[in-house]
């Protein structure tokens, strides 16, 4: 076997061993684009911020653009991963790490210490790095630049040219292009740029990404964001309804019908950029049982958190008289009692028998959380909850979960443990989603019969860490809470066994011991058993 | 407790050990001189290439033979005396069986050729070839150029691999045109195409004549017989068909021809012998079956049967309709049933060929010419559905059933261009005109 590493910077697949003279001119273009963003990251003050603001952003989108096309353009059309595991870039090698530390470092830098990048304090003027997107955020809004502008404006860049180097790698696959046109369409309007228009429209309004849905986007019910929304009038009155409507009728009605995809890998920025900057990485992630195991407590405990905290957010700006407003935190509190035993209940109702022993862990959350509501519930003061300060938990859950886990962790590590660990690991709207995809959904992704070889590229590209190829062989649909619907198992196999499709309820779930192709008896026999 | 003992620790032995394990608590040991661990022969190729790493290739975690009681012993067998039913290895250890179960699988066919057994001439099949081709061909500085002989399946996955590093590779076919053993005119020749598009020297109609040695014991260059040509290279593949690997047979009692003999239920000549998968040879051939099938789903089927018979439930294999898939470089094959090339076709085969304009795409559909009856596809860059086709093939289904509701069979993913409609429009015409 292979364990020798190429230490070059190449991210695009085909070129395992070495990079053609025009890659190398393109790199060269990108790399300069990105010396000019380090050159104001140092405070070197630069004359004219526009110009070098579209220098840069230019230089590095045109070198993503000609790399990519000299990558694959010059080849037939295909599955393009030679030498993904040689790269050193892609496989934990020197770079890799490289590339992690200065992501990470970057995250750190952005959510905790933004005066480093530029930003000024107290109304001051904006150098360095946030004041070279000045120009950019004027035009746009009106206003002088955040580090949040500056994140988001690359965060966008990022999607937009790797998502076309993603479209031209799977230029065979239409599934895959549609798909990546989908994240670079919602990345570009919903995130970027119609949270900026709708600041030129009414100033007034908090930030709303459309897109953004709870738990995802658990300020969207912060005090000062309600208050902000409805001294707005109808249009803030209608937006904190959709906030409402997207997670409870929405979201519910779409991963019935098309699985979590129709958001993780078709909506969702942490996605989109998953999907494209990070699909370099999808074959780091665990596939290992252990990862499994880790992951469903994980992501299980990051959701009661959030649900716990959103209610402890809400219920500190309610009042106790109904005559001021009839949301008093007594109707609150019940209220949501009588709707997550509802949920539970119907759950056991109709699913208990499928769940097996997972009901057990099922029944052990729900009471834990219903103590833990109404234990803060007796306990609480008027600015005390769980006696500390009401702020306090949504604080904790910003820091440790918003910023450290999905940011520092979920993006930075991506050369360490591939491009999806906040989405598998963390993410509550992923761990809602998953719930029902495994429940009720019509999303599946079928196995083909008899005609799995168990080659193990399937599980290799998960880059949810799903053991693909386990359920392959044994003729077995994959319906996994976390699997978001990327397909790319189905456009890597190479016999044709899996496909995603969304089909009835019924057989969904169809473990086999003896696949289609031997004695019709013997599958008679074992299989109907 | 009932020892089984069974050698060899691919698809065949350990699909085998698994189902016993499911039936029964017989005590299980599974030997091989291979590697440690079961791996999927099939993907060797994706290591080299770099899709994956050779752990990848394994589809059981290490934990998990331990955890079903499934023991492994690293070890190559000598001999075999069944008389007192015990293995003898290499190394002077011996062990005892109950029951004995062959599944030591093939190796690649050698024909004599002069220089055969150089250094950098080579067949892949085993972890042992893939980590010498790691060392004679790591790039094309090292190896110059490669050789393969061979037009199968096996050939055209090496020239693949060897694709993937930039190094040059000559394709010698000793056929008029790729795997046309195998495959009808017209895909074996989409097939030739594909091939050159990828910058392979495809030599049609041409047999390895011999391979020099550069006076150190390595490849230097191969001749060609039909032209006397010298092709200087670094690496010959041998390609050309497997054979039993039961060489460690010969002085025991159980009876060989290609392979080690077996009955439908899959038993030796010797009581309490079995043998599965690419080394077992079926006495009589099943249907339009090879009596030797060197292909992973039928060794994953003998081993699902024989699990049956050893677990007191003596069941014939029946394999049920053929179906068998491969990938030539960048495009997709999958059959179901029975289409045969020109060579061996029956006379009552007649076929339906469509192909799409972009050269990477075709069907073809084989019916019996009188009574219409559907008797298998090719399928070429569409993928189909399995448990349709199985199921029209049980229903005797007639060609303008499968055409027209072919659709209900396509297994290409999402928002793919769909051709039933193409198809459906070339299938009438070309009746009208016949």
């Amino acid at each position: 076997m292979s364990n020798k590493l190429n230490h070059s910077m190449s991210l695009a697949s085909p070129d395992a061993f070495n990079i053609s003279t025009k890659q190398k001119f393109a790199l060269g273009i990108g790399l300069v684009g990105l010396f000019i963003l380090a050159l104001a990251l140092f405070n070197v003050n630069l004359p004219n911020t526009a110009l070098f603001l579209t220098l840069a952003i230019g230089m590095i989108t045109v070198g993503t653009i000609i790399y990519s096309r000299a990558a694959y353009l010059s080849k037939l059309e295909g599955i393009k991963n030679d030498g993904a595991w040689f790269k050193s870039l892609v496989s934990r090698g020197f770079w890799g790490w490289a590339l992690g530390i200065i992501l990470t470092s970057f995250y750190i830098i952005l959510y905790f210490y933004p005066q480093y990048l530029g930003l000024g304090k107290n109304g001051e003027a904006n150098t360095g790095l946030v004041g070279l997107f000045d120009p950019l955020s004027n035009l746009l809004s009106g206003r002088n630049a955040s580090q949040w502008f500056v994140y988001g404006t690359l965060y966008t860049i990022a999607i937009l040219a790797f998502g076309y180097k993603f479209i031209l790698k799977y230029r065979h696959n239409r599934y895959q292009q549609i798909r990546t046109i989908s994240v670079m369409f919602f990345q570009l309007g919903f995130a970027y740029l119609i949270p900026e228009f709708m600041y030129i429209m009414n100033n007034d309004l908090p930030y709303y990404d459309l897109k953004n849905i709870w738990p995802l986007n658990y300020y969207l019910f912060d005090e000062w964001s309600v208050k902000g929304f409805l001294s707005n009038g109808n249009i803030g009155l209608a937006l904190i309804l959709f906030g409402i409507v997207s997670t409870f009728i929405i979201t519910p009605i779409l991963t019935y019908k098309y699985g979590k995809r129709w958001y993780c890998s078709w909506v969702c920025g942490c996605g989109g950029l998953a999907e494209t900057a990070g699909d370099p990485f999808r074959h780091l992630s665990s596939k290992k049982l252990s990862a499994w195991k880790i992951e469903r407590w994980l992501i299980h405990l990051v959701l009661v958190f959030s649900v716990i905290m959103t209610t402890a957010m809400v219920y500190s700006y309610l009042g106790k008289d109904s005559n001021n407003f009839w949301l008093t935190r007594e109707v609150f509190i019940t209220a949501e009692i009588i709707f997550l035993t509802f949920i539970f209940g119907t759950v056991m109702f109709f699913k208990g028998k499928e769940l097996g022993k997972d009901a057990k862990y099922g029944a052990i959350g729900y009471a834990l959380v219903i103590i833990i509501l109404l234990v803060m519930h007796f306990t609480a003061t008027i600015d005390h909850l769980f006696y500390v300060k009401s702020g306090t938990l949504r604080s904790v859950y910003g820091i440790y979960i918003g910023s450290i886990f999905s940011g520092v962790i979920g993006t930075g590590f991506y050369p360490i443990l591939g491009n999806r660990t906040w989405c598998r690991f963390g993410c509550p709207m992923a761990a809602i989603l998953g719930f029902q995809q495994r429940l009720f959904s019509k999303f599946r992704i079928t196995t083909n019969g008899g005609q799995c070889i168990s080659c193990g590229n399937c599980s290799n590209s998960c880059e949810m860490g799903i053991d693909v190829r386990a359920y392959a062989q044994k003729g077995e649909n994959i319906v996994r809470s976390s699997c978001v619907g990327c397909g790319i198992c189905s456009a890597v196999c190479p016999r044709g066994v899996l496909k995603l499709e969304n089909d009835t309820m019924k057989g969904r779930i169809n473990p086999t011991e003896i696949l289609l192709g031997n004695d019709v008896d013997l599958m008679d026999l074992i299989n109907n058993k | 407790m009932e020892h089984i003992v069974i050698i060899g620790n691919g698809i065949s032995g350990v699909t085998l050990a698994r189902h016993v394990r499911k039936l029964s608590d017989k005590k299980i040991t599974i030997v091989s001189a291979e590697t440690d661990y079961f791996f999927s022969r099939t993907a060797l190729m994706y290591i080299y290439m770099g899709h994956m790493k050779f752990e990848h290739t394994q589809p059981y975690e290490n934990w998990f033979w331990e955890k079903n009681r499934i023991e492994l012993k690293k070890g190559y067998v000598n001999s075999i005396d069944t008389d007192i039913k015990t293995l003898h290895f290499a190394d002077g250890d011996q062990i005892t069986y109950d029951k004995l179960v062959i599944a030591t699988g093939s190796k690649p066919n050698k024909f004599g050729w002069p220089g055969q057994d150089l250094n950098g001439a080579q067949g892949l099949y085993s972890k042992q070839d893939l980590d010498n081709m790691e060392v004679v061909a790591p790039d094309n500085k090292v190896c110059k150029r490669a050789v393969i002989v061979g037009g199968g399946l096996i050939g055209i996955e090496l020239a693949e691999m060897l694709n993937s590093r930039d190094i040059p590779v000559t394709f010698l076919v000793r056929e008029s045109s790729f795997w046309n053993g195998v495959l009808p005119e017209g895909e074996s020749q989409m097939i030739n195409r594909h091939i050159k598009n990828h910058h392979i020297d495809l030599r049609l109609n041409t047999n390895l004549k011999a391979i020099n040695s550069d006076g150190n014991g390595n490849v230097k260059s191969i001749i060609i017989e039909e032209t006397g040509e010298e092709i200087a290279c670094n690496f010959v593949g041998l390609t050309a068909g497997v054979t039993p690997n039961i060489s460690f047979l010969k002085n025991s009692k159980i009876e060989t021809n290609k392979g080690v003999l077996v009955n439908r239920y899959l038993e030796t000549n010797i009581k309490d012998v079995y043998a599965i998968g690419d080394c077992a040879e079926q006495r009589k051939a099943i249907g339009n079956r090879r009596p030797i099938e060197a292909v992973w789903y039928t060794g994953r089927m003998m081993g699902e049967t024989l699990a049956q018979t050893i677990c007191d439930n003596k069941l014939q294999y029946k394999p049920g309709h053929w179906f068998n898939s491969a990938k030539f470089l960048d495009i997709e094959y999958q059959t179901y049933g029975w289409v045969f090339g020109e060579k061996g076709r029956p006379n009552h085969e007649k076929h339906f060929h469509w192909k799409h304009e972009d050269d990477t795409k075709c069907i073809t559909i084989a019916y019996h010419k009188d009574s219409n009856v559907f008797l298998g596809i090719n399928t070429f860059g569409i993928r189909m559905r399995h448990e349709t086709f199985d199921k029209w093939l049980t229903e005797n289904r007639t060609v303008d059933y499968v055409i027209n509701n072919l659709k209900e069979a396509n297994f290409d993913p999402e928002f793919y261009k769909q051709f039933e409609a193409k198809i459906l429009d070339a299938y009438n015409n070309q009746l009208q005109t016949a």
